[in-house]
């Protein structure tokens, strides 16, 4: 590389105000200005489109539900058509046990199954599992609900809260697994290398180095599960099925949630039709209070992985 | 940098009736190594002496990282690697089948280029290692943090925030923080991969010092880029060019006589 001589280097360039008359250059100025500002109103309308359906069903709930959201509606059952003061106590329960059933199956396999995919990313079961997580995240929530019905209901001969829960959780897996792998995937390889290099083990050093550092991203994960699963009404129809009673045997069938809103807003009578407003509002509250909850629990002094 | 003399950490109960020679001598016996299809060492014969600073250098992709890492099995995660020939710890060797990696690697420490301190306290950063055999009396374990950051010369800085996330240390600070961490597992050799490159020259000089105090006690291997780095703090410097280990010696010699062409040529800066 040698330095080109001053005599041989080309003419600089002509100015582009000698190109453009001073006129014209305002004019594409004022152009690109106006360009600009509509592009940013249109992203910023479909910010608000995007905010708008949730604005609406908080505001619609609230306004439909808030009146027969009284504390007799938490701590009462049921009532027939035409008596005052039912409540749904045993679909709030019965909903917390599919939630927590659900969760207690599907999170440890899908956590597992998550950290075996990020660990052993090129292996052929990763990338079989992987393949058929993707297909199962995908898969009609009904279809799930039959597959509970096949192996957990039919064999026993009637429906249960354990056929619901393990319908749900076989949606969580799936799910989880993929959150999992993705969050811990972004866990810098160095700190995998430190604790190999002080002489742990491989596994340990996924629970305890990889794991850890990944947990505010892996609790998200498994909340945004949760939450979706909480408001599932087709894999409980015919699993959980619903119960006009109070029970809290898993292996009875449950109220749900989904399921007593689902067959309140069905029904023809006014009453019923405010209580399913009110239930839809307790739905969402719940999934609402679970998140703030594990967001406050894993907020954690060192919970940021900068590497 | 007064404070490197802390009280001297003796050796664990367990390495009882050590011998009055030096533990931790390595000797490398035609050592090849290959990724897959590639083969990145060839035959390499280099001694590592105990309580002495040996310096690897060589441009890059010369095989001196390689090298370093195979000495306590860090690529045997990596799937198609294999190696040939010997590399003995104390006349045993470390490939030997019998032996488990993990526990090499209690013995073999290693510090990184880039500090990687876990994300918890300082205090839980220093005990994971000893932490990994179940549960050590809490006492037992506060000596043991508090006599490793005295080795790492880094106590008088840390003391009052044990508690405190290491990640709000500085750069240098971290780097010590990893070198305590290792020693907590009271190794014989300390490997270290270009522990100072990304430091400005004050944390170089002050993790130079401390490796200067630590090799009263340990061997250590050290990877630098930095040819006056290598010149300035190790007894011996091995010179690695394309995989094959070119020349080995005291350092001395090294940069001021050096015996191979090439040598001569990448100490005085013709390439690399």
């Amino acid at each position: 590389m040698t330095a080109p001589s001053p005599a041989a280097s080309p003419a600089p360039p002509a100015r582009w105000s000698g190109v453009y008359p001073a006129a014209a250059r305002a004019g594409k100025l004022r152009r690109r200005h106006a360009v600009n500002a509509v592009m940013a109103g249109l992203v910023g309308v479909a910010a608000i489109l995007a905010t708008l359906p949730l604005v609406i069903v908080l505001f619609y709930l609230l306004k439909q539900g808030v009146a027969s959201l009284q504390w007799h509606f938490f701590t009462n059952m049921p009532k027939p058509v035409g008596e005052s003061g039912g409540g749904m106590a045993n679909a709030i329960v019965g909903t917390l046990m599919l939630i927590g059933t659900a969760s207690v199956i599907g999170l440890p396999v899908g956590i597992g199954a998550g950290l075996y995919l990020a660990e052993h990313r090129g292996s052929r079961l990763a990338n079989t599992t992987r393949f058929l997580a993707d297909v199962l995240n995908g898969l009609p929530s009904i279809v799930m609900g039959i597959f509970a019905w096949q192996i957990l209901v039919r064999p026993v001969g009637h429906f249960s809260a354990w056929a619901g829960g393990v319908a749900l959780a076989a949606m969580m897996i799936p799910q989880v697994a993929r959150t999992t792998e993705e969050i811990v995937r972004t866990v810098p390889v160095s700190l995998r290398e430190a604790a190999l290099a002080l002489g742990y083990a491989h596994w340990r050093t996924s629970l305890t180095v990889v794991l850890r550092t990944a947990t505010a991203g892996v609790v998200t994960g498994a909340l945004v599960a949760i939450a979706r699963i909480a408001g599932e009404t087709a894999p409980l129809l015919f699993t959980a099925f619903g119960n006009q009673f109070w029970s809290t045997s898993l292996n009875q069938p449950v109220a749900a949630l989904p399921l007593q809103i689902y067959t309140y807003a069905l029904s023809p009578y006014d009453d019923w039709h405010s209580q399913a407003w009110a239930g839809a509002l307790v739905l969402i509250a719940l999934i609402l209070i679970i998140s703030l909850i594990a967001r406050v629990a894993t907020r954690g002094r060192f919970a940021t992985a900068s590497d | 940098m007064t404070a490197t003399a802390g009280p001297v950490a003796p050796s664990r109960p367990g390495g009882s009736g050590a011998p009055a020679a030096a533990l931790g001598a390595l000797v490398a016996k035609q050592f090849s190594f290959w990724y897959g299809e590639k083969q990145a060492l060839y035959g390499i014969d280099l001694e590592m002496r105990s309580r002495s600073i040996t310096a690897l250098i060589g441009p890059s992709g010369c095989g001196k990282s390689t090298f370093l890492r195979s000495i306590n099995r860090m690529h045997d995660l990596l799937p198609g690697t294999r190696h040939e020939g010997q590399i003995l710890l104390d006349e045993a060797d470390i490939y030997r089948s019998e032996l488990d990696p993990t526990s090499l690697r209690r013995r073999v420490g290693m510090v990184f280029q880039r500090w990687n301190c876990f994300p918890k306290s300082i205090y839980d950063n220093v005990a994971y290692g000893p932490s990994i055999n179940a549960s050590l009396p809490r006492h037992e374990m506060d000596w043991i943090v508090e006599s490793s950051l005295r080795r790492a010369a880094l106590w008088d800085e840390v003391k009052d925030r044990l508690r405190q996330s290491a990640l709000g240390l500085s750069g240098g600070q971290q780097q010590r923080l990893c070198i305590a961490r290792t020693l907590a597992n009271d190794p014989e050799v300390l490997l270290l991969d270009e522990p100072a490159s990304a430091l400005d020259p004050i944390a170089t000089q002050k993790i130079e010092e401390l490796l200067y105090e630590l090799k009263r006690e340990l061997t250590v291997v050290i990877v630098t880029h930095n040819l006056q780095q290598a010149a300035r703090a190790s007894d011996y410097t091995a010179f690695f060019y394309m995989g094959r280990l070119i020349e080995a010696g005291p350092t001395e010699r090294m940069f001021t006589a050096p015996r191979e062409e090439r040598t001569n040529s990448y100490i005085t800066g013709r390439f690399g």
